[in-house]
Protein backbone atom coordinates (compact mmCIF):
# COMPACT_ATOMS: atom_id res chain seq x y z
CA UNK A 1 0.00 0.00 0.00
CA UNK A 2 1.58 3.48 -0.95
CA UNK A 3 2.21 5.91 1.67
CA UNK A 4 0.20 8.30 2.18
CA UNK A 5 1.08 12.05 1.85
CA UNK A 6 0.14 15.37 3.72
CA UNK A 7 -1.21 17.68 1.45
CA UNK A 8 0.44 20.34 3.70
CA UNK A 9 2.02 20.81 6.77
CA UNK A 10 3.75 23.39 8.79
CA UNK A 11 6.98 23.54 10.57
CA UNK A 12 7.54 26.27 13.47
CA UNK A 13 11.49 25.94 13.71
CA UNK A 14 13.75 27.92 15.49
CA UNK A 15 16.53 30.15 13.54
CA UNK A 16 19.15 31.69 14.72
CA UNK A 17 22.48 33.05 12.95
CA UNK A 18 25.09 32.28 15.72
CA UNK A 19 25.62 31.57 19.41
CA UNK A 20 25.47 35.16 20.60
CA UNK A 21 22.50 36.32 17.74
CA UNK A 22 19.12 36.05 19.39
CA UNK A 23 17.17 33.23 17.71
CA UNK A 24 13.59 33.39 17.07
CA UNK A 25 10.55 31.01 15.53
CA UNK A 26 9.92 31.00 11.51
CA UNK A 27 6.98 29.26 9.92
CA UNK A 28 7.14 27.68 6.80
CA UNK A 29 4.57 25.56 4.97
CA UNK A 30 5.25 22.19 2.85
CA UNK A 31 3.33 20.61 0.49
CA UNK A 32 2.63 16.95 -0.66
CA UNK A 33 4.88 15.27 1.81
CA UNK A 34 4.72 11.38 1.96
CA UNK A 35 4.40 9.64 5.47
CA UNK A 36 6.79 7.19 4.60
CA UNK A 37 9.50 10.21 4.15
CA UNK A 38 12.04 10.20 7.58
CA UNK A 39 11.88 13.29 9.67
CA UNK A 40 15.16 14.11 8.55
CA UNK A 41 13.90 13.55 4.86
CA UNK A 42 11.49 16.17 5.23
CA UNK A 43 14.49 18.76 6.61
CA UNK A 44 16.10 17.88 3.35
CA UNK A 45 12.69 19.09 1.55
CA UNK A 46 12.22 22.24 3.69
CA UNK A 47 15.96 23.22 3.19
CA UNK A 48 15.79 22.63 -0.73
CA UNK A 49 12.73 24.70 -0.81
CA UNK A 50 14.53 27.30 1.20
CA UNK A 51 17.85 27.33 -1.32
CA UNK A 52 15.35 27.59 -4.02
CA UNK A 53 14.12 30.89 -2.53
CA UNK A 54 17.42 31.99 -1.91
CA UNK A 55 17.12 31.82 1.64
CA UNK A 56 19.38 30.13 4.37
CA UNK A 57 18.99 26.88 4.87
CA UNK A 58 18.08 25.22 8.63
CA UNK A 59 21.36 23.54 10.12
CA UNK A 60 20.65 20.22 12.07
CA UNK A 61 22.87 17.56 13.09
CA UNK A 62 22.87 14.65 11.16
CA UNK A 63 24.94 11.76 10.05
CA UNK A 64 24.23 7.88 10.17
CA UNK A 65 20.54 8.22 10.12
CA UNK A 66 20.13 4.48 11.72
CA UNK A 67 19.98 5.66 15.05
CA UNK A 68 23.01 4.91 15.81
CA UNK A 69 25.80 7.87 15.80
CA UNK A 70 24.21 9.99 18.10
CA UNK A 71 24.45 13.28 15.92
CA UNK A 72 20.32 13.72 15.19
CA UNK A 73 18.72 15.59 18.23
CA UNK A 74 15.56 18.29 17.69
CA UNK A 75 13.38 18.53 20.50
CA UNK A 76 10.31 17.98 18.50
CA UNK A 77 6.40 19.16 19.63
CA UNK A 78 7.48 18.83 23.18
CA UNK A 79 9.60 15.78 23.27
CA UNK A 80 13.16 14.64 22.47
CA UNK A 81 13.43 13.07 19.41
CA UNK A 82 9.58 13.46 18.62
CA UNK A 83 6.55 11.78 19.40
CA UNK A 84 7.68 8.37 18.73
CA UNK A 85 9.25 5.96 21.70
CA UNK A 86 13.11 4.42 21.25
CA UNK A 87 13.92 6.14 18.76
CA UNK A 88 16.16 8.63 17.39
CA UNK A 89 14.80 11.75 15.39
CA UNK A 90 16.43 9.96 12.13
CA UNK A 91 14.47 7.23 12.49
CA UNK A 92 11.36 9.06 13.39
CA UNK A 93 8.89 8.73 10.33
CA UNK A 94 6.13 11.16 9.13
CA UNK A 95 3.20 9.17 9.63
CA UNK A 96 3.39 10.40 13.12
CA UNK A 97 2.27 13.55 12.06
CA UNK A 98 -1.38 14.61 10.92
CA UNK A 99 -2.53 16.23 7.81
CA UNK A 100 -2.44 20.31 8.61
CA UNK A 101 -0.47 19.91 11.61
CA UNK A 102 1.89 22.58 12.99
CA UNK A 103 5.32 20.62 14.00
CA UNK A 104 7.55 22.42 16.01
CA UNK A 105 11.62 22.16 16.32
CA UNK A 106 13.43 23.74 18.87
CA UNK A 107 16.91 22.76 19.79
CA UNK A 108 18.05 20.70 23.01
CA UNK A 109 17.46 23.33 25.47
CA UNK A 110 20.80 22.57 28.23
CA UNK A 111 23.13 25.75 28.97
CA UNK A 112 26.01 22.91 28.75
CA UNK A 113 24.79 22.82 25.05
CA UNK A 114 25.12 26.24 23.23
CA UNK A 115 23.17 26.72 20.43
CA UNK A 116 25.48 27.18 17.04
CA UNK A 117 23.12 27.75 14.68
CA UNK A 118 19.48 27.23 14.41
CA UNK A 119 19.20 24.00 16.04
CA UNK A 120 21.86 22.65 16.07
CA UNK A 121 23.61 22.52 19.11
CA UNK A 122 27.42 22.16 20.48
CA UNK A 123 27.41 18.59 22.51
CA UNK A 124 31.03 19.40 23.66
CA UNK A 125 30.58 19.17 27.34
CA UNK A 126 29.67 15.38 26.54
CA UNK A 127 32.84 14.67 25.29
CA UNK A 128 34.70 16.78 28.39
CA UNK A 129 33.09 14.23 30.84
CA UNK A 130 33.93 11.14 28.49
CA UNK A 131 37.09 12.55 28.43
CA UNK A 132 37.29 12.79 31.83
CA UNK A 133 37.49 8.89 32.90
CA UNK A 134 35.01 7.65 30.06
CA UNK A 135 38.18 4.51 29.23
CA UNK A 136 40.67 2.08 30.27
CA UNK A 137 43.46 3.15 30.06
CA UNK A 138 45.34 0.35 31.64
CA UNK A 139 47.29 -1.92 29.05
CA UNK A 140 45.09 -4.65 28.41
CA UNK A 141 47.55 -6.28 26.01
CA UNK A 142 46.71 -8.53 23.13
CA UNK A 143 43.42 -10.05 22.85
CA UNK A 144 42.87 -12.02 25.39
CA UNK A 145 40.68 -14.93 24.80
CA UNK A 146 37.26 -15.04 25.75
CA UNK A 147 37.48 -17.49 28.64
CA UNK A 148 39.85 -15.94 30.45
CA UNK A 149 37.76 -13.19 31.97
CA UNK A 150 34.86 -14.91 33.65
CA UNK A 151 31.70 -12.27 33.61
CA UNK A 152 28.45 -13.69 34.54
CA UNK A 153 25.47 -13.33 32.07
CA UNK A 154 23.57 -10.78 33.59
CA UNK A 155 26.42 -8.52 34.18
CA UNK A 156 27.74 -8.73 30.28
CA UNK A 157 24.23 -7.98 29.55
CA UNK A 158 23.83 -4.94 31.91
CA UNK A 159 27.40 -3.47 30.80
CA UNK A 160 26.01 -3.59 27.31
CA UNK A 161 22.51 -2.05 28.19
CA UNK A 162 24.32 0.73 29.60
CA UNK A 163 27.33 0.85 26.75
CA UNK A 164 24.57 1.11 24.33
CA UNK A 165 24.07 4.76 25.11
CA UNK A 166 24.85 6.97 22.49
CA UNK A 167 25.62 10.06 23.58
CA UNK A 168 22.59 12.07 21.72
CA UNK A 169 21.86 14.19 24.47
CA UNK A 170 17.85 13.61 24.86
CA UNK A 171 18.45 12.67 28.66
CA UNK A 172 19.96 16.46 29.50
CA UNK A 173 17.50 18.43 26.62
CA UNK A 174 14.43 16.58 28.47
CA UNK A 175 15.35 16.72 32.12
CA UNK A 176 14.00 19.70 33.89
CA UNK A 177 17.09 20.04 35.56
CA UNK A 178 19.14 19.93 32.53
CA UNK A 179 21.07 16.85 34.26
CA UNK A 180 23.50 14.87 32.43
CA UNK A 181 23.45 12.16 35.12
CA UNK A 182 21.86 9.55 33.06
CA UNK A 183 24.25 9.98 30.34
CA UNK A 184 27.05 9.79 32.71
CA UNK A 185 25.43 7.18 35.17
CA UNK A 186 25.61 4.76 31.49
CA UNK A 187 29.36 5.63 30.77
CA UNK A 188 30.10 4.46 34.17
CA UNK A 189 27.79 1.80 34.62
CA UNK A 190 29.40 0.13 31.61
CA UNK A 191 32.45 -0.26 33.63
CA UNK A 192 31.51 -0.71 36.76
CA UNK A 193 30.10 -4.37 35.87
CA UNK A 194 32.91 -5.32 34.20
CA UNK A 195 36.09 -6.30 35.86
CA UNK A 196 38.28 -4.56 33.33
CA UNK A 197 36.71 -1.16 34.83
CA UNK A 198 37.51 -1.53 38.63
CA UNK A 199 41.16 -0.80 38.55
CA UNK A 200 39.90 3.11 37.90
CA UNK A 201 36.52 2.66 39.25
CA UNK A 202 36.90 5.02 41.79
CA UNK A 203 39.12 7.92 39.96
CA UNK A 204 36.39 7.33 37.31
CA UNK A 205 33.14 7.86 39.33
CA UNK A 206 34.60 10.99 41.02
CA UNK A 207 36.16 13.06 38.18
CA UNK A 208 33.74 12.24 35.58
CA UNK A 209 31.20 13.23 38.03
CA UNK A 210 32.91 16.71 38.93
CA UNK A 211 33.17 17.35 35.27
CA UNK A 212 29.57 17.16 34.95
CA UNK A 213 29.02 19.43 38.07
CA UNK A 214 31.85 21.98 36.38
CA UNK A 215 30.14 22.04 32.99
CA UNK A 216 26.79 23.58 34.38
CA UNK A 217 24.62 20.81 34.22
CA UNK A 218 21.50 20.26 36.57
CA UNK A 219 21.81 18.04 39.66
CA UNK A 220 19.09 14.64 39.43
CA UNK A 221 15.47 15.14 40.57
CA UNK A 222 14.95 11.57 39.91
CA UNK A 223 11.69 11.94 37.54
CA UNK A 224 12.46 9.48 35.41
CA UNK A 225 12.15 11.63 32.11
CA UNK A 226 15.58 10.85 30.40
CA UNK A 227 14.90 7.44 30.84
CA UNK A 228 11.49 7.97 28.84
CA UNK A 229 12.80 10.07 26.34
CA UNK A 230 16.40 8.07 25.71
CA UNK A 231 16.12 6.49 22.70
CA UNK A 232 18.13 3.50 23.79
CA UNK A 233 16.16 3.23 26.58
CA UNK A 234 18.77 3.16 29.80
CA UNK A 235 17.13 2.55 32.90
CA UNK A 236 17.44 5.25 35.79
CA UNK A 237 19.12 2.32 37.80
CA UNK A 238 22.31 3.21 36.25
CA UNK A 239 21.82 6.47 37.97
CA UNK A 240 21.62 4.65 41.80
CA UNK A 241 24.78 2.57 40.31
CA UNK A 242 26.30 5.86 39.43
CA UNK A 243 25.67 7.46 43.08
CA UNK A 244 26.43 4.03 44.51
CA UNK A 245 30.22 4.15 42.80
CA UNK A 246 30.64 7.76 43.43
CA UNK A 247 29.64 7.44 47.51
CA UNK A 248 32.00 4.14 47.88
CA UNK A 249 34.90 6.34 46.34
CA UNK A 250 34.02 9.10 48.42
CA UNK A 251 33.96 7.10 51.43
CA UNK A 252 37.22 5.15 51.05
CA UNK A 253 39.12 8.41 50.20
CA UNK B 1 34.84 16.63 51.51
CA UNK B 2 34.27 20.38 50.57
CA UNK B 3 33.08 19.46 46.61
CA UNK B 4 30.98 16.37 48.55
CA UNK B 5 29.21 19.21 50.29
CA UNK B 6 28.74 21.40 47.56
CA UNK B 7 28.55 18.74 44.32
CA UNK B 8 24.91 17.73 42.89
CA UNK B 9 25.09 14.41 44.48
CA UNK B 10 26.46 15.78 47.92
CA UNK B 11 23.58 17.79 48.30
CA UNK B 12 21.24 15.09 47.39
CA UNK B 13 22.27 13.01 49.80
CA UNK B 14 21.50 15.55 52.26
CA UNK B 15 18.09 16.03 51.39
CA UNK B 16 17.44 12.13 50.72
CA UNK B 17 19.16 11.33 54.45
CA UNK B 18 17.31 14.60 56.16
CA UNK B 19 13.74 13.00 54.05
CA UNK B 20 14.02 9.88 55.57
CA UNK B 21 14.14 10.85 58.75
CA UNK B 22 11.33 13.45 58.94
CA UNK B 23 9.81 10.31 57.36
CA UNK B 24 10.21 8.60 60.38
CA UNK B 25 9.16 11.41 62.59
CA UNK B 26 6.15 11.65 60.75
CA UNK B 27 5.06 7.96 61.14
CA UNK B 28 5.19 8.06 64.76
CA UNK B 29 3.30 11.65 64.60
CA UNK B 30 0.28 10.33 62.45
CA UNK B 31 0.19 7.16 64.76
CA UNK B 32 -0.38 9.59 67.83
CA UNK B 33 -2.54 11.75 66.15
CA UNK B 34 -4.55 8.89 65.35
CA UNK B 35 -5.56 7.97 69.39
CA UNK B 36 -7.55 11.16 68.35
CA UNK B 37 -10.07 9.20 66.56
CA UNK B 38 -10.07 6.33 68.69
CA UNK B 39 -10.67 7.42 71.61
CA UNK B 40 -13.57 10.70 71.96
CA UNK B 41 -12.48 10.91 75.51
CA UNK B 42 -9.42 12.16 74.60
CA UNK B 43 -7.38 10.25 77.61
CA UNK B 44 -5.18 8.56 75.00
CA UNK B 45 -4.74 11.27 72.78
CA UNK B 46 -3.70 13.23 76.25
CA UNK B 47 -1.14 10.57 77.20
CA UNK B 48 0.43 10.73 74.16
CA UNK B 49 0.88 14.29 73.98
CA UNK B 50 2.13 14.32 77.87
CA UNK B 51 4.52 11.40 76.84
CA UNK B 52 5.79 13.38 73.91
CA UNK B 53 6.64 16.71 75.79
CA UNK B 54 8.23 15.07 78.63
CA UNK B 55 10.10 12.18 77.40
CA UNK B 56 14.32 12.47 77.42
CA UNK B 57 14.65 10.81 74.60
CA UNK B 58 12.24 13.16 72.90
CA UNK B 59 13.89 16.03 74.56
CA UNK B 60 17.17 15.28 72.85
CA UNK B 61 15.31 14.42 69.38
CA UNK B 62 13.53 17.83 69.26
CA UNK B 63 16.22 20.42 68.29
CA UNK B 64 17.84 17.78 65.98
CA UNK B 65 14.44 17.05 64.13
CA UNK B 66 14.47 21.22 63.80
CA UNK B 67 17.92 20.88 62.03
CA UNK B 68 16.52 18.05 59.90
CA UNK B 69 13.43 20.17 59.04
CA UNK B 70 16.03 23.65 58.06
CA UNK B 71 18.94 21.24 55.87
CA UNK B 72 15.82 19.95 54.07
CA UNK B 73 14.17 23.10 53.34
CA UNK B 74 17.27 25.32 52.50
CA UNK B 75 19.14 22.40 50.56
CA UNK B 76 15.89 22.43 48.70
CA UNK B 77 15.68 25.98 47.54
CA UNK B 78 20.00 25.99 46.64
CA UNK B 79 19.17 22.96 44.83
CA UNK B 80 16.08 24.05 42.63
CA UNK B 81 17.93 27.48 41.91
CA UNK B 82 20.86 25.36 40.69
CA UNK B 83 18.84 23.55 38.63
CA UNK B 84 17.04 26.36 37.07
CA UNK B 85 19.97 27.73 36.35
CA UNK B 86 21.23 25.13 34.33
CA UNK B 87 18.45 25.53 31.60
CA UNK B 88 18.88 29.15 30.61
CA UNK B 89 15.52 29.18 27.76
CA UNK B 90 12.93 27.02 28.08
CA UNK B 91 10.60 24.97 25.53
CA UNK B 92 7.88 26.53 23.45
CA UNK B 93 6.23 23.38 23.14
CA UNK B 94 6.98 22.33 26.77
CA UNK B 95 7.17 18.95 28.06
CA UNK B 96 5.28 16.49 27.43
CA UNK B 97 6.63 13.29 28.69
CA UNK B 98 5.64 13.63 32.09
CA UNK B 99 1.90 15.15 33.39
CA UNK B 100 2.15 18.29 34.50
CA UNK B 101 0.94 18.08 38.07
CA UNK B 102 3.97 14.53 38.36
CA UNK B 103 5.16 14.96 42.19
CA UNK B 104 8.54 14.26 41.11
CA UNK B 105 8.44 17.50 38.79
CA UNK B 106 7.07 19.76 41.67
CA UNK B 107 8.63 18.64 44.82
CA UNK B 108 10.05 22.16 44.91
CA UNK B 109 6.45 23.59 44.95
CA UNK B 110 4.58 20.91 47.05
CA UNK B 111 7.36 21.50 50.02
CA UNK B 112 6.64 25.26 49.84
CA UNK B 113 3.26 24.59 50.22
CA UNK B 114 3.95 21.85 53.29
CA UNK B 115 6.41 24.88 54.54
CA UNK B 116 3.48 27.10 54.72
CA UNK B 117 1.31 24.66 56.32
CA UNK B 118 3.51 23.33 59.03
CA UNK B 119 4.35 27.24 60.08
CA UNK B 120 0.22 27.40 60.36
CA UNK B 121 0.42 24.11 62.00
CA UNK B 122 3.07 25.10 63.94
CA UNK B 123 0.94 28.60 65.51
CA UNK B 124 -2.13 26.43 65.78
CA UNK B 125 -0.41 23.78 68.51
CA UNK B 126 3.08 23.72 68.81
CA UNK B 127 3.52 27.32 70.21
CA UNK B 128 0.86 27.49 72.13
CA UNK B 129 1.46 23.67 74.25
CA UNK B 130 5.10 25.24 74.30
CA UNK B 131 5.32 29.08 74.43
CA UNK B 132 2.03 31.04 74.90
CA UNK B 133 -0.19 28.02 76.48
CA UNK B 134 -4.10 28.77 75.85
CA UNK B 135 -7.00 28.39 78.17
CA UNK B 136 -8.37 25.13 76.50
CA UNK B 137 -5.04 23.52 77.58
CA UNK B 138 -6.46 24.03 81.08
CA UNK B 139 -4.99 20.95 83.30
CA UNK B 140 -6.87 17.40 82.52
CA UNK B 141 -6.12 14.26 85.02
CA UNK B 142 -4.94 11.01 83.38
CA UNK B 143 -3.31 8.13 85.02
CA UNK B 144 0.17 9.45 85.21
CA UNK B 145 -1.39 12.64 87.13
CA UNK B 146 -1.45 16.61 85.37
CA UNK B 147 -1.17 17.23 81.88
CA UNK B 148 -2.15 19.56 79.81
CA UNK B 149 -5.43 18.84 77.75
CA UNK B 150 -4.21 18.86 74.03
CA UNK B 151 -6.79 17.21 73.25
CA UNK B 152 -9.22 20.11 73.92
CA UNK B 153 -7.24 22.28 71.90
CA UNK B 154 -6.91 19.87 68.54
CA UNK B 155 -10.86 18.95 68.91
CA UNK B 156 -12.04 22.54 69.20
CA UNK B 157 -10.11 23.87 66.30
CA UNK B 158 -11.44 20.82 63.97
CA UNK B 159 -15.45 21.19 65.73
CA UNK B 160 -15.76 25.68 65.52
CA UNK B 161 -13.23 25.83 62.29
CA UNK B 162 -14.09 24.21 59.72
CA UNK B 163 -11.79 25.77 57.04
CA UNK B 164 -8.94 24.82 59.11
CA UNK B 165 -10.38 21.11 58.18
CA UNK B 166 -10.13 21.77 54.99
CA UNK B 167 -6.40 23.09 55.36
CA UNK B 168 -5.97 20.26 57.27
CA UNK B 169 -7.00 17.93 54.75
CA UNK B 170 -5.12 19.64 51.88
CA UNK B 171 -2.33 19.72 54.25
CA UNK B 172 -2.49 15.85 54.56
CA UNK B 173 -2.48 15.24 50.70
CA UNK B 174 0.23 17.60 50.54
CA UNK B 175 2.37 15.14 52.36
CA UNK B 176 1.46 12.35 50.86
CA UNK B 177 2.05 13.68 47.55
CA UNK B 178 5.65 14.97 48.55
CA UNK B 179 6.27 11.66 50.05
CA UNK B 180 5.41 9.66 47.32
CA UNK B 181 8.25 10.59 45.17
CA UNK B 182 10.56 11.52 48.11
CA UNK B 183 10.59 7.87 49.79
CA UNK B 184 11.04 6.21 46.49
CA UNK B 185 13.80 8.93 45.33
CA UNK B 186 15.88 9.19 48.95
CA UNK B 187 16.87 5.24 47.82
CA UNK B 188 17.58 6.03 44.58
CA UNK B 189 19.84 9.29 45.74
CA UNK B 190 21.75 7.14 48.27
CA UNK B 191 22.53 4.53 45.78
CA UNK B 192 20.00 1.41 47.47
CA UNK B 193 18.06 0.97 44.01
CA UNK B 194 18.41 -1.16 41.23
CA UNK B 195 16.30 -2.46 38.22
CA UNK B 196 14.33 -4.99 40.38
CA UNK B 197 14.05 -3.01 43.42
CA UNK B 198 13.05 0.63 41.37
CA UNK B 199 8.86 -0.82 41.00
CA UNK B 200 8.92 -2.01 44.72
CA UNK B 201 10.29 1.18 46.18
CA UNK B 202 8.11 3.03 44.01
CA UNK B 203 5.55 1.12 44.94
CA UNK B 204 5.91 1.42 48.70
CA UNK B 205 6.14 5.10 48.17
CA UNK B 206 2.62 5.05 46.77
CA UNK B 207 1.47 3.27 49.37
CA UNK B 208 3.34 5.46 52.36
CA UNK B 209 1.58 8.46 50.13
CA UNK B 210 -2.07 7.22 50.16
CA UNK B 211 -1.68 6.13 53.54
CA UNK B 212 -0.11 9.72 55.31
CA UNK B 213 -3.11 11.52 52.75
CA UNK B 214 -5.62 9.34 54.38
CA UNK B 215 -4.32 9.13 58.06
CA UNK B 216 -3.89 12.28 57.77
CA UNK B 217 -7.17 13.73 56.35
CA UNK B 218 -9.31 11.23 58.41
CA UNK B 219 -8.44 13.12 61.68
CA UNK B 220 -10.22 16.29 60.27
CA UNK B 221 -12.84 14.50 58.22
CA UNK B 222 -13.71 12.42 61.37
CA UNK B 223 -14.47 15.75 63.94
CA UNK B 224 -16.41 17.44 60.51
CA UNK B 225 -18.61 14.30 60.64
CA UNK B 226 -18.82 13.09 64.12
CA UNK B 227 -19.25 16.65 66.15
Amino acid sequence: MADKILNKIYVKVWRQNNPTSKGKFETYSLENISQGNSFLEMMDILNDQLIQAGKDPVAFDHDCREGICGSCSLYINGHAHGPDTMVTTCQLHMRKFNEGQTITIEPWRVGAFPVIKDVMVDRTAFEKIQQAGGFISVNTGGVPDGNTLPISQDDAEEAMDAAACIGCGACAATCKNSSAMLFLAAKVSQFAKLPQGQVEAKRRAKSMYAKMDELGFGGCSNTGACELACPKSISISHIARLNREYLKAKISD
Amino acid sequence: MSNFLSGSIGRKVFMSLTGLFLISFITIHLTLNLFLIFDDSGLMFNHAAHFMATNPMIKIMEPLLALGFIIHIVWAGWITLDNIRARPQGYASGDNLLKWWAPSKNMFILGSMILVFLVLHLFNFWVKMKFTGDPLLSKATGEAGEMDNAYALVSNLFINFPLYDLIYIIGGILVGLHMSHGFWSAFQTIGLNNAQWTSRLKFLANLLGILFAVGFSAIPIYFLLKF
